[in-house]
């Protein structure tokens, strides 16, 4: 178990140290960091003296050590286009990238299991067709094109919600504004929530429905029925409880890509969280905040990572008994 | 005597015709749909100089009082009629989405050709060899995979874009766009051409080539490689429907082909532009297009897994 879990940290660490690699080369060799920082009048002296103050001129790996321990802290620097500390901009704008992301997760969830349920449940039905047919066209449209066409439907033509923005927020503790609490804010998340939510609704859909009529079929449904219990007893009491574990490991896996699509969503409906930043330092070839996404991306999905491979470990004694016996 | 029984050998259209898959494919509507609508856009864009009514960034072919004209209505200052309208600066929504589609199947052709090469050699090397090579290539392909391809394709783009000079940054787009798409595919490809080679490399054949001393090489391209290509294919076929989004993705959020060679999503991009104005038009055909295109592609691939996979039968 020890050696397991030390094998996989080492794996993480490894993952970790090469984004950073790839990090610190881009600040290293993307321009003259000197240039980036003084004006015109300065001399060349005063150059290198900043180049030696700053550490510029050590050895290659004494700068990438002690970038890693900057980052380490938080410190990325300063971003070039908007002159601010690159980890207050990120910190700034995660609160609309969480609420979206989490919003839009629990939507996914909760309807691909609902419509994942009926769907198997009613097979064959006007109703469990069309909603198949639709999960289709709904997994061949890119994310774009479904947020473009919602805006078309629902701000252009309806105007029921807002196109873009997040609306009235305000503030809860020290710095995390929330759009939760105030109507505007409510009504400006459903568009975003929703297109950020479908793909991963239908994928959790056909897995509930895939899982649900494998279950249906075994022997223990139908001891359960034999017995006489309540359709809704057999259903969700038996049939749903053992289609869950696969389901959530999909959705525990998935919040990687919801936060991967998330950098669209946020761009369409200019909706100001971590992702539309990211796409606007590579637009302009921020380098200090492009560095700090790649870095914070890979830790998130190296940390889901590692939780759900310890989580299998923990729940599945057949890998243990593999590695046993290849080690021997 | 033999020749009087012989019959004649029958040609290579004849062979193909009678094969399994040209029978699938016959019997199988959906397939000949799709194939159909893949290959007349891929048509059309390739004939696009000659289709287009005019070259929409040649400025000298553009008219600024054309500009947006409904679809099938007159101009009201000009009185042209366009089949699918105008945009703003005059130019025709038809013309532009033969032009757009050309860019985005030649970045999305070009992305898996990348893609394939890259993966069936790294796949074939790791499955032949085994060893350390092929435990430092699948832990690579691991932690690739859990990254999502277009969110890899977007920092290949982003980081690449950092290390280009600025004057060059425009005319190496494309490229740059081709290599982080394909960058972000080619671990489908090595996973199962090492799969395959693997199974491949203890038959018999393999064997008696090695026993009369072929290159390693030759023996991985001329006998290997032709077994291992059918899923291949398959997954070339899904991959470019995949290219073709994440092209039109990275295109529409800015940050993919330059602004001078608009493909299928910066088309849709500008149409955004214009949806509060009403002009529903230059967007929603090129959306159309894009679609038409994607899934049309995926159905292909569908069909060929189904169809190359003899269990389903």
């Amino acid at each position: 178990m020890a050696a397991f879990i030390l094998r996989r940290l080492a794996q993480s660490v490894i993952v970790m140290l090469t984004v950073a690699l790839v990090a610190f080369a881009l600040f290293r060799f993307v321009g003259d960091p000197i240039a980036s920082m003084v004006g015109q009048e300065t001399t060349l002296a005063e150059r290198a003296e900043l180049r030696t103050a700053l550490g510029l001129d050590e050895p290659f790996l004494v700068q990438f050590g002690n970038f890693v321990a900057r980052a380490v802290t938080g410190d990325f620097g300063i971003s070039y286009r908007l002159q601010q500390p690159v980890m207050e901009l990120i910190m700034s704008r995660l609160p609309a990238t969480l609420e979206l992301a989490m919003v839009s997760g629990i939507l996914a969830f909760a309807f691909g299991v609902g419509f994942g349920v009926y769907t198997a449940l009613r097979r064959g039905g006007w109703a469990s067709s069309t909603i198949m047919t639709v999960s289709l066209i709904g997994v061949s449209l890119p994310t774009f094109l479904i947020g473009v066409l919602l805006i078309w439907v629902f701000a252009v033509e309806l105007q029921w919600l807002p196109s873009f923005g997040r609306g009235d927020t305000v503030y809860i503790g020290d710095w995390w504004r929330t759009g939760l609490l105030t109507e505007s804010g409510r009504a400006s998340l459903i568009l975003p929530a929703i297109t950020l939510g479908l793909y991963q609704m239908t994928l959790i859909m056909r897995l509930v429905r895939a899982e649900m009529l494998e279950v249906l079929r075994t022997d223990y449904i139908k001891f359960a029925r034999a017995r006489g219990l309540s359709n809704r007893a057999v259903n969700f009491g038996h049939a749903l409880k053992n289609t869950l574990v696969p389901v959530i490991t999909i959705t525990g896996l998935q919040l990687g890509s919801i936060i991967a699509f998330s950098i669209i969503t946020e761009t369409v409906f200019q909706w100001p969280g971590v992702g539309a930043l990211f796409i606007n330092s590579v637009r302009f070839v921020d380098v200090p905040v492009m560095a700090a996404y790649l870095m914070l991306i890979a830790l998130v999905f190296v940390v889901i990572n590692l939780i759900v491979d310890l989580l299998y470990y923990a729940v599945d004694p057949r890998l243990r008994v593999d590695r046993a016996n290849a080690r021997h | 005597m033999s020749d009087i029984i012989k019959k004649p050998e029958p040609g290579r259209v004849a062979r193909a015709w009678d094969s399994d898959i040209s029978y699938s494919f016959r019997k199988s509507p959906l397939a000949i749909v799709a194939a159909g609508v893949s290959l007349l856009i891929i048509l059309a864009a390739i004939f696009a100089p000659w289709i287009a009514p005019h070259d929409p960034f040649n400025p000298a072919t553009l008219n600024l009082m054309d500009g947006f004209t409904p679809p099938m209505e007159p101009n009201q200052f000009t009185g042209n009629t366009y089949w699918l309208g105008t945009d703003n600066q005059g130019r025709d929504v038809f013309s532009t989405i033969l032009y757009g589609a050309r860019i985005s199947l030649f970045v999305g052709f070009m992305a898996v050709a990348f893609a394939m090469v890259l993966g069936i050699t790294l796949g074939l090397i790791a499955g032949y060899r085994g060893g350390w090579v092929d435990s430092l290539l699948m832990r690579v392909a691991d932690v690739q995979l859990t990254f999502p391809s277009i969110l890899l394709a977007l920092l290949i783009f982003g980081v690449a874009r950092g290390f280009i000079p600025p004057a060059y940054r425009e005319a190496m787009a494309i490229w740059v766009l081709i290599v982080a798409i394909g960058l972000s595919e080619w671990v489908q490809y090595a996973r199962v051409v090492r799969g395959a080679t693997m199974v491949e490399k203890s038959k018999e054949y393999v064997q008696a080539a090695r026993v009369i001393g072929a290159h390693p090489a030759k023996i991985l391209i001329r006998h290997i490689l032709p077994n291992v290509m059918g899923p291949v294919l398959v997954i070339a076929t899904i991959g470019l429907a995949l290219a073709i989004i994440a092209e039109a993705t990275l295109s529409f959020l800015g940050v993919g082909v330059p602004s001078t060679q608009p493909s299928l999503g910066t088309l849709i991009r500008i149409g955004q532009g214009f949806l509060f104005s009403g002009e529903w038009w230059i967007l929603l055909f090129p959306s159309l297009t894009l679609l038409a295109l994607a899934l049309s592609v995926n159905l292909l691939g569908d069909w060929l897994r189904d169809a190359l996979n003899p269990r389903l039968r």
